[in-house]
């Protein structure tokens, strides 16, 4: 389906953005996805009489390079010159459509009709050419801001063209003249992102960056265990810090907790240290309520329990209980992942001001709508009286989804009457995450004689982020489609479950979400296996994978839609490949393992995208150095080649931070850790030395490039260190388990 | 008063000397391009040069910088033409860009003494700088380029 386009120049709503005279295409657009109803995205263009190009970016940039690719296909379709356009960062807004950048979904969903988008623009620019010449339009072609008449020679800038192709009418979707792909002048090609400059010279504007006049700073005192409530607060110590204004109360939040602003006591001060200070001298008791019972050495055992009793069945095939009653070998086995925060370098940061009933934001969001939403709800107001600006986000991971934090500045600035800047220490953004739920797993096959498995049971249980809106909902729900519902095994006796876990705190998605454990249970899995039929691991792998094939998971027992999208069938033989071609760059089948060093495979496809690692590890007592990585990605279509190296790069290194070192814990409720020292993330000399992406050429359609990553690399990690030494890894992180 | 030298200007402060310097950077003289990341010198965001040399400033007092000439990444090249800014742009090391600042002045600094480092020199000289995109290897490949060695 093509999206409607419409010309609405003349609708003056976008003043702010383009001057009087502006060609402006609007292209409401519906993503073929199943639930149409909630995607209905608009995304828009300029052109200037002067040919500046203009093209709105609607998601938020945090590292993916999204501000750039986006912009790149409409100019592509355009034939823009690149030096002359111009990103515009959108404000939220739900005539934008969907804004909610996460899922890795901005290129996949958009992609279709930003390409629209600059073909439709283009064709109007060339059909104004024509009809000024007289001319048929087919003979006229726009190349690189120019329309160009070949017959004849002549050209006329896109800017010369303005007036008259913005008072022509939008061409139906048919008369549309899309370019073919070998006609693509940007897309496929390594262009820079956009704030390069301004990155590298301190220019760039962060969320925690943005200043309104006038602003005063804010640090609160939140409930230290969710649900907590307050007895005392005692300010006297607080209040007489030099630069203090004042101490202001908020409410707490009750009940699901969804997006809402945690509540606390607040300080209100001339700077961001004073305001850091002095709310460390407030004395606040909290009567902890009913999650201070969380400790999670004790619940890590019971999700463990948990994983070994039946659960809810989500896929089923053939009859696996029946098969494990006939005896012959079986293997089990129980995994556990941690609970993660997401720490990006840049904690959350807004700067808000509520005046005259509206509120106007700057901030660092993955998501302005949610937190036009949720602002509106905290303060009072309505929706479209709240004006978001999104800054470049220093990192978000799936955190910056979540606006409790852009709400406490606006119900602060609220009470005190002023611009607030609220100010979240790396101890905040620590504690009061939405955290990466801690996961345990409990797998079990029956195998023949050639080690290959004639049953397979799987059980995850984690606490979920259905959470957020029903705080006792206990199982997965859509989670279980993230590589687990979608094993692509297809072994006769098969089944899927999970099991109950409540959460004792916020939980959240982070980058690739269930995966990391799903990845990690049934790569892992995989990987014993094969060891214990003393077999190759890649060619173990691609046998339990199978001959290529499409993979109809209705027929194969899921119980719900999940993954299953016309448009990305889950293609065998794309997965099969990305596991020989990480194999064969990495020298698997040269490289001899010696005492202490050795490679690890795990392939895993999520967001679409199928991707294969294998990881090189040397082991010397607890060290563990990763000279190698290869990563293997067949995403489809590509955009900007250079910017998914980059991505699927640093997937290698944040998947190495969750394989060897990190893990959150909880004892009395309270979250143990709260900054680098005992939250560690992968430093340089921690980080595999090099990683080679290696991308497959592609034409089908672009998928997810941000998150699928990271799955496949802790188990690869994983694999190697038991190749390497004998030492299966069955809980994550690694640390402390090497001697 | 305190007194300093910041971008090669006078600067003068009369808040509270226990002020780390990182914030009266970023608050009072909007110099943003210097980067909260921890306060508690794990992450190296906030690095700037203290008389030339790397320093942390979010463990820095405003005390301790009195007569200091500081360098923030707004002042380490009068175009952005630093060598270092010049390779990081041709590696395309930024992802979110956030702690680019501060590994920028780190290396900077490193360069100076260590002209011609080996990966072994980067990786101590850079350990205490956390990229958490991951742009560990772009880094070591820009700071080659730069300081002229093989990658």
């Amino acid at each position: 389906m093509t999206p409607a386009i419409s010309n609405v120049s003349r609708r003056g709503f976008l003043g702010q953005i383009f001057s009087a005279g502006a060609l402006v295409i609007a292209a409401p657009l519906v993503p073929k996805l199943k639930a149409a109803g909630t995607w209905q995205p608009s995304v828009y263009l300029g052109i200037e009489p002067d040919g500046t190009v203009k093209i709105v970016a609607h998601r938020s940039e945090m590292g993916t390079g999204c501000r750039t690719g986006l912009p790149m296909i409409v100019a592509d379709e355009l034939e823009a010159d690149w030096a002359r356009v111009q990103v515009i960062q959108a404000l939220g807004d739900a005539k934008y459509g969907d804004q909610n950048t996460d899922g890795s979904c901005s290129v996949r969903n958009f992609y279709d009709a930003l390409r629209a988008a600059g073909a439709s623009a283009r064709t109007m620019l060339e059909n104004a050419a024509a009809a000024k010449w007289g001319v048929p339009e087919a003979e006229c072609h726009g190349q690189n801001h120019f329309v160009v008449h070949a017959k004849t020679g002549r050209k006329l800038a896109y800017g010369e063209l303005v007036a008259l192709a913005s008072a022509a009418k939008t061409p139906e979707a048919s008369a549309i003249r899309f370019k073919t792909p070998d006609q693509f002048r940007y897309i496929g090609k390594d262009i820079p992102i956009v704030d390069l400059k301004a990155l590298v010279t301190g220019q760039a504007v962060f969320g925690i960056d943005a200043r309104m006049p006038g602003m005063v700073y804010a640090a609160i005192e939140r409930p230290p265990v969710m649900g907590a409530t307050l007895k005392t607060c005692d300010d006297a110590e607080a209040r007489q810090v030099k630069g203090v204004e004042q101490i202001v109360m908020l409410d707490l939040a009750k009940p699901p907790y969804g997006f809402k602003p945690l509540g606390g006591a607040a300080v209100i001060a001339n700077n961001s240290w004073t305001a850091l200070q002095a709310r460390n001298k407030l004395k606040v008791e909290w009567d902890l309520g009913e999650h201070a019972v969380y400790d999670s050495a004790a619940y890590k055992q019971a999700m463990l329990d948990t994983a070994r009793q039946p659960g809810r069945v989500a896929r089923e095939t053939g009859n696996v209980d029946a098969e494990f009653a006939k005896g012959g070998k079986k293997l089990e086995a129980s995994y556990y992942t941690p609970m993660l925060a997401h720490a990006a370098m840049e904690p959350v940061a807004a700067v808000a001001e509520f005046k005259d009933g509206k509120v106007v934001t700057w901030t660092c969001t993955q998501n302005p709508q949610a937190v036009q939403d949720t602002v509106a709800r905290a303060v009072g107001i309505k929706k479209e009286d709240v004006m978001c600006h999104v800054t470049l986000l220093g990192g978000g991971f799936g955190r910056k989804s979540k606006p409790d934090y852009v709400a406490e500045a606006a119900l602060l600035s609220k009470q005190v009457g002023k611009p607030v800047k609220i100010v979240w220490s790396r101890e905040d953004d620590v504690h009061f995450d939405y955290f990466h739920s801690p996961a345990a797993l409990y797998m079990k096959a029956a195998v023949d004689e050639q080690g290959h498995p004639t049953a397979w049971l799987q059980r995850s249980v984690f606490p979920p982020i259905a959470m957020q809106g029903n705080p006792n909902e206990e199982y997965g729900g859509f989670q279980l489609s993230m590589g687990w519902t979608d094993i692509p095994y297809p072994i006769p006796n098969l089944r899927v479950e999970n099991g109950p876990a409540k959460a004792h705190v916020r939980i959240g998605w982070l980058r690739s979400v269930s995966n990391i454990y799903h990845a990690f249970g049934v790569q892992t899995f995989t990987d014993e296996l094969a060891a214990s039929a003393g077999r190759d691991r890649v060619e173990y792998l691609l046998e339990l994978i199978g001959q290529p094939r499409v993979i109809d998971f209705g027929k194969e027992g899921m119980k719900q839609s999940g993954p299953n999208n016309p448009k990305y069938p889950f293609d065998t033989a794309r997965l099969r490949n990305v596991i020989e071609v990480a194999a064969q760059k990495s020298g698997w089948a040269k490289k001899k393992a010696a005492p202490g060093r050795a490679l690890g495979i795990a392939a895993h496809r999520s967001f679409l995208t199928y991707v294969a690692a294998v990881a090189e590890v040397e082991v010397h007592g607890s060290e563990i150095r990763i000279p190698r990585v290869d990563i293997a990605v067949d995403t489809g279509r590509v955009i900007n080649p250079d910017r998914v190296r980059s991505q699927f790069e640093g997937a290698a290194v944040f998947g190495t931070s969750v394989a060897l070192m990190g893990e959150i814990t909880a004892a009395g409720g309270r979250i143990q850790q709260s900054n680098f020292d005992r939250y560690p993330v992968a430093r340089m000399n921690e980080a595999p030395l090099e990683t080679h992406v290696h991308i497959i050429t592609s034409d089908a359609a672009p998928a997810g490039v941000g998150e699928p990553g990271v799955p496949p690399i802790a188990p690869a990690i994983c694999n190697a260190i038991f190749a390497a030494t004998g030492k299966r890894i069955r809980e994550l992180p690694v640390k402390g388990q090497l001697s | 008063m305190i007194t300093l030298t910041i971008n090669g200007k006078a600067a003068r402060f009369d808040g509270d000397p226990d002020m780390p310097l990182l914030w009266y950077l970023r608050d009072e003289l909007a110099l943003t391009g210097t980067k909260f990341g921890c306060g508690m010198g794990l992450c190296g965001a906030c690095t700037v040069h203290v008389n030339g040399e790397a320093t942390r400033s979010c463990l820095t007092p405003m005390r301790e910088a009195a007569g200091k000439r500081i360098t923030t990444i707004e002042g380490l090249s009068a175009a952005g033409e630093h060598p270092l800014q010049k390779a990081w742009e041709s590696c395309n090391v930024p992802q979110c860009g956030y702690c680019q600042s501060g590994q920028i002045m780190q290396a900077a600094a490193m360069l100076k003494s260590k002209p011609h480092p080996t990966d072994q020199d980067i990786d101590s000289n850079m350990e205490g700088n956390i990229c958490r995109c991951g742009t560990y290897q772009r880094i070591r490949q820009a700071i080659k380029m730069a300081a002229g060695v093989q990658a």
